[in-house]
């Protein structure tokens, strides 16, 4: 158990100190959300009703907790990447913790997404999002954040064990949660679909977590989504890490 | 090499990181060892001993099996059947152990390209467990030992190919283990690379490091291993040194390349009884095994002179490596089938 502790700490060293190297990443993690807020606020803002609440305070729960979910896609590209380049055999021809090459990996992606919710936090306020609710609430509510991201981490990471190429696990990725994202309350309230997507988007995990996200920080209503949120959340973790980890052990094994 | 009896001298060198010493029996033993793929068959019962401090060599087309014999005794990979001892370790059941005791080295070069060299190093020996002060002091150490210093502290991805793979070797010896397994350790370096990879690899045997590398390389195999193990089709199908398995091929032989082409028929006639088979023509080369080396030069200049065969060039050639391949499996080295490797 320390080992795989120390393990993993190794291994999100590694995966954190190569950030400043990658400016291509950087860019994943600032500007890249940044940018977004500013089209949706500005672009589609004036055009998209959001009863009580004004765009910005509406928007920057649904766009952040979309921008965190695809924060784990380093970690499918980044495996993706090791396993083709032999790293992967290398560790598991050394005496450390099995699980801890996943787990470091998707550890360092916490590191990375917090500084991304920070930085979108912060375009927020400039262009008028206000917390509503208690500082404790508001802290809460980055914690779910956090949990949300970190669980989508393991989804990626199993899509990056599963595909041959890092432009498969990009492709797959983007095909597979991109609409996801769309198909909830993130953007739009979902009374505004159509009767079909408006079913799906309210049991989708992603308008839970926004829902929840909502309550925490602007006071909406909660019913049962923060738990539900959580729920979600730690069953997908509960799910797609034992999936990503044998996976790892198989990809690994050939 | 050393073979202490004592209990007590092997406990001690075998808690020691220290390459091995006064360890009883081979360093790596495999019996029997199965491997399939789907419906392809990988490994079809191979069985290979590698005494301490040696240097086996396994040669091989792509797709012989190389690369699954060494992934199965670094314990990447379980085998179907049989078994492997490294170290006096079980493959499958002391994988974990056997883990501290090896080192692996490969033909992708498994560095990180974003961090630095010293920060692989570093990475590696914490992953071995050592504190990260010790990491840094002996990926300091590998470092100048591979002339990699002045590289240090710059990115992977800016080294050369050479550079990468000794890295890559470098963080093999991290935890200074007894057994190496180099899989294609020169494949794609340019000649003068692979020639500092030799010499660094020969260093490591003479301190008592035991080796078993995979190439292709016959020059290679020559060069480095002192025991050679062919294995085509997943068997191994000759065993011994590069002298001995030269030898299986037959003695040394002459050749002659002849001035006029339509004397062949002229010049194996001369040259018949000189030897117990039949002289070879090949457009203008005609090849003449020999049964004893001294005079053979004299002897067949001679005759060919009496018979008025004009000669272009003469000369006497040990059989290569080469040669024994293509005795052995009756295809060259470079013309074998290739589909399984890679997927190994």
């Amino acid at each position: 158990m320390r080992r795989l502790v120390s393990d993993t700490l190794v291994i999100a060293e590694r995966n954190l100190v190569r950030l400043p190297r990658a400016p291509e990443l950087l860019v994943a993690f600032t500007v890249q959300p940044i940018m977004f807020v500013l089209l949706f606020r500005y672009v589609f803002g004036g055009a998209i009703k959001s009863p009580g609440y004004s765009y910005a305070d509406f928007l920057i729960p649904g766009i952040i907790v979309q921008n965190i979910a695809f924060g784990g896609f380093v970690t499918a590209l980044g495996l993706n990447e090791d396993l083709h380049k032999g790293l992967i055999d290398r560790f598991r021809s050394l005496p450390m913790a099995r699980p801890a090459v996943l787990a470091g990996r998707t550890l360092a992606d916490v590191v990375t997404n917090s500084l991304s919710a920070t930085i979108l936090i912060c375009t927020g306020l400039l262009i008028g999002f206000s917390f509503h609710t208690s500082f404790a609430e508001a802290i809460g509510g980055f914690g779910l954040l956090i949990l949300f991201g970190y669980a989508f981490s393991w989804v990626f990471a199993f899509l990056g064990m599963l595909v041959s190429t890092p432009e498969a696990a990009n492709s797959v990725g983007f095909i597979a949660v991109f609409p996801l994202t769309f198909i909830s309350s993130a953007f739009v309230p979902v009374q505004s679909m159509p009767e079909v997507l408006r079913a799906f988007a309210e049991v989708n995990p992603f308008t839970i977590t926004v829902d929840a996200m909502r309550s925490l920080w602007l006071g909406a209503p909660a019913h049962n989504n923060v738990w539900g949120a959580v729920v979600w959340a730690v069953a997908i973790i509960a799910v797609f890490a034992p999936l990503a980890v044998a996976r790892y052990r198989r990809a690994a094994g050939q | 090499m050393p073979t202490g009896s004592d209990p007590a001298i092997v406990n001690a060198a075998a808690r020691s990181s220290s390459p091995t010493q006064g360890r009883i029996g081979p360093a790596v033993s495999v019996h029997g060892l199965v491997k399939s793929y789907g419906s392809v068959r990988a490994l079809c019962g191979v069985d290979l001993e590698v005494a301490h401090g040696t240097v086996l060599g396994l040669l091989g087309p792509n797709g012989a099996g190389k690369t699954t014999i060494i992934r199965i005794l670094t314990t990447l990979l379980k085998p179907d059947a049989g078994s492997a001892q490294v170290d006096g370790l079980d493959v499958v059941r002391d994988a974990a152990k056997l883990r501290q005791r090896i080192g692996l080295a490969g033909q992708y070069a498994a560095v990180d390209e974003n961090l630095t060299g010293l920060e692989n190093l570093t990475m590696v020996g914490r992953l071995y467990g050592q504190p990260r002060a010790a990491a840094k002091r002996r990926g300091n150490e590998l470092l100048e030992r591979f002339e990699l210093t002045d590289a240090a502290n710059r990115p992977t991805k800016t080294y050369s190919g050479g550079m990468r793979r000794r890295l890559d070797l470098a963080a093999a010896l991290v935890a200074r283990p007894p057994v190496l397994f180099l899989d294609e350790p020169t494949t794609g370096l340019d000649p003068r690379s692979r020639l500092q990879l030799w010499e660094t690899i020969e260093r490591l045997v003479a301190e008592g490091t035991t080796v078993l590398l995979t190439t292709q390389y016959l020059d290679e195999a020559d060069r480095l291993a002192s025991e050679i193990a062919v294995i085509d089709h997943g068997r191994v199908i000759a065993e011994g040194t590069a002298d001995q398995l030269k030898d299986r091929v037959g003695g040394e032989r002459l050749e002659i390349r002849l001035g006029d082409p339509a004397q062949t028929g002229a010049a194996t006639a001369a040259l018949a009884s000189m030897t117990d088979d039949t002289p070879i023509a090949d457009a203008d080369l005609v090849t003449v095994g020999v049964r004893h080396r001294g005079g053979a030069i004299v002897e067949a200049v001679r005759r060919l002179d009496q018979a008025g065969v004009a000669v272009e060039d003469i000369a006497l050639r040990r059989p290569t490596l080469d040669d024994v391949f293509l005795a052995l499996t009756g295809h060259a080295v470079e013309s074998n089938d290739s589909d399984l490797e890679d997927a190994a």
